[in-house]
């Protein structure tokens, strides 16, 4: 059988920061089907973060145009927690700290949120348990930090695997990594991407934001996307990405000026 | 019940024991003066004694005023328009057991979630509920006597035990102590006592329910807890009150003695009626708690979660006179809507080697002002005496306000104090983080709410520390976003 399921559809997405008015997102294209693993580059302030935002449902962001699709609804007028229970998952680029609040405890909260929604019951304790155990052990995680508090006091490389591990304990469907290799050291780096490897399936779509070729030696994406100035400007295989590394942005940023120049 | 159906339970709900029950009720006219305070002497045929204290405390109370230090407003009170006694008629006898409470009242402890039938009580509480001015009933009497443990009412305790009424009544709190507790003093009706025998351990968790239902009156109750040479009792309190667009004022005392390594654990769960969104009505809770470390290496342990009333000014101090005594002091306090908050402790070293612990984390939403008032005070002849203090304020929102106002007066250079204090704001981050992971805005305020307190929560006995966590969230419900 080879049908492809598309998970994620944008287009023409614009988008502006509430506050004061800047436009980030500038007319961003992107289709992602189920199965695949989508790498998004791009110099600092492109808006890579911002996309992640604004598909994760973030205030303080106004879509000014376009549409995006999720499993074919319109994933924008669904407020954050339903797009989490729909399956989207952001790894942050900057994990939040919930002081007193038990990371088991809060991750069995957010796991009994999306059962609910599939219509699942209450997940079952000894079942935690060793659902908690087997994800725990996918990406190393000590045992002590599962007992302690959110992200409280985590080193910047033990906040990134405890996304990982959260992205596998709630198994979603769409997984949105910003920037989730930075500040990881070389094994930690390894053990994160074998994470997100074992991860991979038919099923599920990812979006991996990065700045790094380092990143794409350990994940293979399908695609690599260069998001510059608020819009893809180049789309290509893995080659594009050493070709990065060789030339940085400069050439591209160039080549949509012209680009630009031209359409209009 | 899971934390999640506790959540999502707690975030749906308003005051909810905002109810009245239509009980028929015997009222005193409103009003105060000696023909008032001697009727409710007389009511509880009070041997003399008791009258001529009461009356002590009363004409004291004349030459005084209001305290207006507190960081609190609040127009006048009319003290001539309240009523000092509201009593259930059925109970005007005193009930000898269960059987003899009106159904309506038991309902009404049901619909609080305190149900009095031994059978179903909680395991191993006993329960002693307070209706407006009277005691109604005290649960696990039997078996606690057998043990030697004393828990009944204070009406009950002063015929039955007068004279450990009269040995320690206004032992720790005066009658002269401030202009409310004076009130009390004078018209007091109803209240716990509970006497703790040396060597004894208490084996059960002791806990009280206060509830007033009559409207304009007052409820002024009186708790006297005495723990003797080795004996150890936790003790909790529970309060609520019906909805009403008019303040009500609560005027209470509260007195523990802890002997030679004595331990006493008083835990609160505090949510009179707030009043409204608009800070209509509600509680004014203006309590006087103070417990005296008078044995050598005896400990008094205050834990409080206080999310209800409209005004709450309560102290729960420890006088730590016993060389080698303990206080300690565990608190929440949450103001939302229009509620003002000032309250905190006052830890007073005198014995040798005293050690005192203050944790105080206040919440403030909506336009709520909550304010830590604490003061540590250590005397020349308390010899190494040490404290920690820590006061952790969390706003939501920014009409909302915490202050903080430690005292500090060390009279001796052996003293070691650390204070430590924070406040912070719920994030925007933070709140986003929980939604990004499939829960609603209002599971995430009550989620890191109740992290930030939970230093404090897990002070409180199991039972209430589930009962302590609903409340905080269903207290800051429609606060956010
Ligand atoms: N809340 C905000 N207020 C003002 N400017 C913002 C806000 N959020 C983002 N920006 C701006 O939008 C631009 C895009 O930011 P974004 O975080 O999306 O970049 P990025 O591609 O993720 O960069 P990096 O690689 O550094 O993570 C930047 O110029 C940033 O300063
Ligand atoms: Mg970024």
């Amino acid at each position: 059988m080879n049908v492809t399921t598309t998970i994620l559809e944008i287009r023409g997405l614009k988008a502006r920061i509430a506050e004061d008015g800047t436009e980030i997102l500038k007319g961003v294209d992107l289709t992602v089907n189920a199965g695949e693993v989508h790498a998004i580059m791009g110099p600092n302030g492109s808006g890579k973060s911002t996309l992640a935002h604004v598909l994760s449902g973030r205030e303080g962001y106004e879509v000014t145009d376009g549409t995006v699709l999720y499993k074919g609804k319109d994933l924008l007028s669904m407020p954050p927690e339903m797009r989490a229970r729909e399956g989207v998952f952001l790894s942050f680029q900057y994990p939040v700290e919930i002081p007193g609040v038990a990371n088991t405890y809060f991750l069995r909260m957010a796991l009994n949120a999306v059962r609910k929604h599939r219509g699942l019951p209450e997940v079952d304790a000894m079942d935690f348990l060793s659902l908690v155990e087997e994800k725990a052990a996918l990406v190393e995680m000590e045992d002590a930090l599962l007992s302690r508090n959110v992200n409280e006091g985590f080193s910047g490389g033990e906040k990134k695997r405890n996304e990982i591990f959260q992205m596998a304990v709630l198994d979603p469907t769409l997984a949105i990594l910003d920037e989730t290799d930075s500040g990881l050291d070389i094994d930690a780096l390894r053990v994160v991407a074998s994470g997100v490897n074992s991860l991979r399936s038919p099923e599920r779509a990812m979006l991996l934001i990065t700045h790094y070729q380092r990143l794409l030696n350990y994940i293979t994406p399908d695609v690599i996307h260069v998001l510059s100035g608020g819009r893809i400007v180049r789309s290509g295989d893995k080659s594009l990405a050493l070709l990065l590394e060789e030339k940085g942005y400069g050439w591209l940023e160039e080549e949509a000026a012209v680009g630009a120049g031209t359409a209009s | 019940m899971s934390s999640n159906e506790i959540l999502s339970e707690l975030t749906n709900q308003e005051y909810r024991h905002g109810f009245v029950t239509d009980v028929e009720s015997e009222v005193f006219r409103p009003g105060l003066d000696e023909e008032i305070v001697a009727a409710i002497s007389a009511k509880k045929k009070e041997p003399q004694w008791l009258l001529d204290w009461r009356l002590k405390a009363y004409r004291h109370w004349l030459g005084m005023t209001e305290p207006k230090w507190a960081k609190v407003s609040y127009p006048p009170i009319d003290y001539q328009a309240i009523r000092y006694y509201a009593a259930p008629k059925s109970t005007k006898d005193g009930p000898q057991s269960l059987a003899d409470v009106d159904p309506e009242l038991l309902r009404t402890y049901e619909k609080l979630g305190v149900p009095l039938e031994e059978r179903a009580i909680l395991a191993g509480v006993a329960v002693d509920a307070v209706f407006d001015s009277v005691s109604v009933a005290t649960t696990f009497r039997e078996s606690l006597a057998k043990v030697g443990v004393i828990f009944c009412s204070f009406s009950e305790a002063v015929h039955q035990h007068p004279d450990l009424v009269k040995k320690y009544l206004g032992s720790v709190v005066p009658y002269t102590d401030n202009f409310f507790a004076t009130l009390n003093s004078a018209v007091f009706s109803d209240g716990s006592f509970c006497f703790v025998p040396k060597g004894v351990r208490c084996p059960m968790e002791l806990s009280t329910y206060f509830r007033i239902n009559q409207a304009d009156t007052g409820q002024f109750e009186r708790t006297l807890i005495v723990a003797e040479e080795g004996a150890s009792v936790s003790y909790l309190e529970g309060c609520t009150a019906p909805k009403r667009d008019t303040n009500q004022l609560h005027a209470a005392v509260v007195e523990l003695v802890a002997l030679d390594d004595a331990k006493i654990k008083y835990s609160t769960v505090q949510n009179w009626y707030p009043g409204d969104k608009d800070g209509k009505g509600g509680i004014y809770n203006f309590v006087t708690k103070r417990g005296k470390c008078a044995g050598k290496r005896s400990k008094i342990s205050w834990t409080q979660v206080e999310t209800g009333s409209s005004i709450t000014w309560k102290y729960p101090s420890c006088i730590l006179l016993g060389d080698d005594s303990v206080g300690e002091f565990y608190s929440v306090a949450l103001a939302n809507n229009y509620q003002q908050a000032d309250t905190g402790t006052k830890m007073i070293h005198i014995g040798k080697n005293t050690r005192s612990t203050i944790v105080s984390k206040g919440i403030s939403a909506g336009h709520g002002q909550n304010t830590y008032r604490g003061g540590v005070s250590i005397a020349k002849s308390a010899i190494g005496a040490r404290n920690y203090s820590q006061c952790d304020s969390l706003l939501l929102g920014d009409k909302c306000g915490a202050h903080t106002f430690p005292y500090l007066d060390v009279k001796t250079s052996t003293a070691q104090i650390e204070h430590e204090a924070s406040t912070s704001k719920i994030g925007e981050d933070q709140l986003f983080y929980c939604r990004q992971r499939g829960l609603t805005n209002e599971d995430a305020v009550s989620l890191i709410v109740n992290g930030f307190a939970r230093r404090v929560i897990r002070e409180l006995p199991m039972e209430f520390a589930v009962e302590a966590t609903k409340l905080l969230g269903v207290s800051l419900e429609g606060s956010v976003g």
